[in-house]
């Protein structure tokens, strides 16, 4: 996890994720907020692929919720969190569903996975029968080893 | 109970007075904006128009529904709301001027009313005037629906013309079919694209198909998932797929979702595809010799 130094800066937009055209629209936006923030093509394009599978998880698991940007700023960098929240089912057994290949649908099962392996943190929180909150932080300095507190 | 009485006799009162005024009020409506720009043939179809919509009124007036837009009194007049709301939205008129509209037609009713009404009646007057308010306010809400109601179906035809035009499939070569693949491709495009190459390879007997991703933003695991069906349906019907326009950082990006993409031809970019399925097909393509070059 990140260090708590860092502090959220005022810029905390919610967008509301209930239909496909939202997805996209999801997309739109962290794409243009972490072009704004300077990510690299790569990493836009990876961040911008674990939202679009997070936020289709938030609609089509966890029946539709809304996703938090959120602009972050601590002495090392600027970085782009992204809450992805819905007061759906809940995952009952996380361990599982973070296995690649592994799905309750018609999917690959790769969504969570694969969202974990693009950016550089990853939480997610979830409470069977309350819903689930994933989120992950991108930064533009890539020092993850000072950042998890090791060294 | 003795309140419901009163308040539907207010409701029928009203209704006998619009039955009663129909003409007058008909005649004051039909050079309002909403009816004139509508019925332009003559002002008689406008007058006509104002008629039915006044009939709806007392109709819906006697039944004592005032408040309920789902009234059957309003079904004979929907359409023709309908096609006055297009027309104004047509015009220029979003829909809360559309509605603008119609609550304007309340005054010179109300004006009729009052000089209908006998002057000791204060209060009968003014129960009927508020009865007429909120018929009025319920005939505004109808005609809102039918406008929010165009305006998913306009919504919905474009998608679907959408959807047609931005999945082309291009025949590149005897035995080769294109689709060049532009902006988001959801479970519906998706299944357009899918529908469409398959025709297009029957019909035109193709061998291969080039499934060119340069106009794909983003390749979640869902697009990816797409792709493959389309690729193993193709197989099915006998041709060969080739993925083109995978750039540099959705490659990576693929990669790190864990999709393993290796069972499909890829190439770089689509001339470099059609290059593959030229040379698979036996064809050699040779620059031309040069100008003034002397021929073997
Ligand atoms: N927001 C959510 N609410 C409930 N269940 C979820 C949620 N997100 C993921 N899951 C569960 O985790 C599984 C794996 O998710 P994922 O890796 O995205 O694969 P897929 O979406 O292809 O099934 C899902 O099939 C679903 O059972
Ligand atoms: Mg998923």
């Amino acid at each position: 996890m990140h260090a708590p130094s860092a502090s959220a800066s005022a810029a905390t937009t919610r967008l509301h994720i209930g239909s496909d055209a939202d997805l996209a629209w999801v997309r739109h936006e962290v794409r243009q907020a972490a072009a704004g923030l300077g990510f690299s093509l790569v990493q836009q394009t990876k961040l911008v692929t674990a939202a679009s599978e997070l936020a289709r998880n938030t609609l089509v698991h966890g029946g539709g919720g809304h996703v938090e940007m959120t602009h972050l700023e601590d002495g090392a960098g600027r970085g782009l969190r992204l809450a992805f929240t819905d007061e759906g089912p809940g995952i009952p057994d996380p361990e599982l569903a973070m296995t690649d290949g592994y799905t309750s649908g018609g999917g690959l099962g790769l969504g969570l996975s694969g969202a974990k392996r693009l950016v550089q943190e990853f939480t997610l929180d979830s409470r069977p029968g309350r819903g689930t909150t994933v989120t992950i932080t991108d930064w533009t300095t890539v020092l993850p080893a000072a950042r998890t507190g090791g060294s | 109970m003795a309140e419901h009485d009163t308040a539907l006799g207010t409701a029928q009162e009203l209704g006998a007075f619009l039955e009663r005024r129909r003409e007058q009020i008909a005649q004051r409506w039909a050079d309002a904006a909403l009816f004139r720009t509508v019925f332009t043939v003559s002002r008689d179809e406008a007058v006509e128009a104002c008629k039915a919509v006044v009939d709806a009124l007392a109709e819906v007036a006697r039944t004592g529904r005032l408040e309920d837009v789902t009234a059957p009194g309003f079904g004979a007049v929907r359409d023709q709301l309908g096609r006055m709301s297009a027309s104004r939205s047509r015009a220029g008129q979003n829909p809360s001027q559309i509605a603008d509209e119609i609550a304007g037609l309340r005054e010179p009713v109300g004006a009729l009313l009052r000089a209908d009404f006998d002057e000791d009646a204060v209060e009968r007057t003014h129960a009927c005037l508020v009865a007429l308010t909120v018929l009025m306010g319920t005939l505004r809400l109808v005609v809102l629906q039918t406008t929010v109601h165009a305006g998913e179906e306009l919504i919905a035809r474009q998608r679907e013309q959408l959807l047609e035009v931005a999945t082309p499939v291009i025949r590149l070569w005897e035995g080769i079919v294109a689709v060049p693949l532009i902006g988001t491709l959801d479970s519906a495009r998706s299944q357009v694209v899918m529908e469409n190459l398959l025709e297009a390879i029957v019909g035109q007997r193709a061998r291969y198909a080039i499934l060119d991703i340069t106009g794909v933003p983003t390749v979640d695991s869902l697009v990816a998932q797409h792709l493959m069906k389309t690729v193993a349906a193709a197989r099915l019907m006998g041709a060969e797929c080739i993925v083109s326009g995978i750039r540099p950082a959705i490659a990576q990006t693929i990669v790190h979702l864990g999709i393993d993409l290796g069972s499909i031809t890829t190439r770089a970019s689509l001339a470099d595809a059609l290059a593959h399925a030229l040379t698979r097909q036996g064809i050699v393509v040779s620059p031309r010799p040069a100008a003034g070059a002397s021929a073997p």
